[in-house]
């Protein structure tokens, strides 16, 4: 059985396609359709649900040793109103979740999680928190929305106070006002964009969504639904947990060594990334060299050998070509090198591209 | 409520097919389908020469998410495909019963075709 975001009634009035995703029933697309929300966020402004994401709480004075053993990043050098990427991996270096984390206070941290994954990351570090610390999961409690594209900053600035917005890339506030709404804002998010990710209340959702959209009416903002977050995340060249990285995957497979920090003494995974060795496969981009659209999990060729498999694929709307991340054999990861996809049997040429494939001026 | 031509008859499947005045068929998809899909985004299309049998899938619609086949609801041979489609392939979404994929020669109609009155209902009923 399906969740409704506190939204829900909201999508269903806009016109939006419902359709369950990660256990929650959400908008696929309004009947503006994926392609003018994606060029909206690309050039103007879009508004996302993404209530459906898990937010855990970390408190007290080992918050900070719990989320370095806990994670794969190291977080000790984090100044507060920072928001740092990292890895939750298993005893194999395997990607068990990736997420952000904020830092509120020397104790207290919050993090954002994949909706698909949130039940299984609480029950995997159930166990693994240290003595002094309480995680908490906040998720049913916690609205959030995306504001993401080049007008968000106009926008937001007619609701809030200018020393309230996040000016940095990847830093955060708590407690901002919003209309009189209890906020966190960060400046983050899932499409190559400029914007922001909003939580408050699930009282609040409501009110803050049609008065984000009400605000930037004139600026072009429209609501945007899974479909085009898909499509900007991956021209943006952004990895999505279950295809770019699964526990069988280590972040060095698949390039998130950025979110690796191999020089604390210890973390979890750690043992299992240093028995793996040096990574055999890499993350790629790959183009269309003959016509036609390439899928997540197709097989990639060389010379009649396979190679490698696509991760994710799809028609990107704003660079107008059909474009795919893969994993593949570390040899063939070079720019420029050609290769075959299996597309439901039709044997296509693509060529190697470096990631990302779009990214803002 | 998605459009349906009066002169046209449906497969189940949403496909349309027209009777042109030179006893060829044009085949191609429906006001629903192409709602259904979304933005179009790629056809792939057979080469014209070929044969087909009824219920054959012939040509795949690509929107931005998904693939969907396209079934055929005559047999015959392909005398023309609509190159236009390869460039401008949101010509489905935009004129669904203009915007033909096929032209079929020597055309035998399947039987399970169902006439304006009938799609509509089934629409209505089923979809």
């Amino acid at each position: 059985m399906e969740l409704k975001t506190p939204l829900y009634e909201e999508h269903v009035r806009l016109g939006g396609t419902i359709v369950p995703f990660a256990g929650y029933l959400l908008p696929v697309q309004y009947p503006s359709g994926v392609i003018k929300e994606h060029m909206a966020v690309r050039e103007q402004a879009g508004l996302f649900d993404v209530s459906h994401m898990g937010e855990v709480t970390f408190r007290g004075e080992t918050a900070l040793a719990t989320l370095n053993h806990v994670l794969s990043n190291d977080y000790s050098d984090m100044k507060v109103g920072k928001v740092r990427y990292g890895l939750l991996l298993n005893d194999d270096g395997g990607v068990v979740d990736d997420l952000i984390v904020y830092k509120f206070s020397e104790d207290y941290y919050f993090a954002v999680v994949n909706a698909a994954n949130r039940h299984k990351d609480v029950e995997y570090m159930k166990d693994k928190i240290l003595p002094g610390t309480v995680m908490e999961d906040i998720s049913d409690c916690v609205a959030q929305v995306a504001l993401q594209g080049p007008r968000s900053f106009d926008i937001i600035r007619k609701l809030m106070k200018e020393e309230d917005i996040p000016k940095g890339y990847y830093t955060c506030k708590e407690h901002v006002d919003i209309d009189g709404m209890d906020c966190i804002i960060s400046y983050t998010g899932y499409t190559g964009e400029k914007g922001f990710e909003i939580y408050t209340a699930n009282e609040n959702a409501v009110r803050l969504w049609n008065l984000l959209l009400e605000t930037g009416k004139d600026d072009g903002l429209i609501p945007c639904g899974l479909g085009a977050r898909d499509t900007l995340r991956l021209e943006a060249g952004m990895p999505l947990y279950g295809h770019e990285m699964d526990d069988t995957i280590s972040p060095f497979d698949t390039n998130l060594g950025y979110g690796v920090s191999m020089d604390k003494a210890e973390f979890v995974g750690k043992e299992g990334l240093l028995k793996r060795g040096e990574p055999k496969i890499a993350r790629v981009g790959l183009e269309m060299i003959d016509r036609g659209v390439m899928r997540e999990h197709q097989d990639l060729y060389s010379d009649d050998r396979k190679i490698g498999h696509t991760t994710s694929g799809t028609h990107c709307p704003y660079l107008r070509k059909a474009v795919a991340m893969a994993l593949v054999e570390k040899e063939y990861a070079e720019p420029g090198t050609e290769l075959i996809v299996d597309v439901r049997g039709r044997k296509l040429k693509v060529r190697v591209i470096p990631l990302p494939f779009y990214k803002r001026k | 409520m998605s459009k349906v031509l009066e002169e046209l008859k449906y497969l189940e499947t949403h496909e349309w097919i027209r009777e042109e005045d030179d006893g060829t068929y044009t085949v191609g998809i429906s006001d629903y389908a192409q709602d259904a899909l979304g933005d179009i985004v790629y056809v792939n299309l057979p080469e014209a020469g070929e044969e087909i049998q009824e219920g054959d899938s012939f040509a795949e619609v690509e929107s931005v998410k998904s693939v969907s086949d396209v079934y055929s609801p005559a047999s015959g041979e392909i005398l023309e495909v609509n190159e236009n489609l390869m460039d401008e392939p949101e010509r489905i979404n935009q004129d669904p019963y203009g915007a033909w994929i096929i032209r079929i020669g020597n055309a035998e109609l399947s039987d399970k075709l169902m006439n304006s009155t009938e799609y509509e209902e089934f629409l209505e009923n089923e979809a």
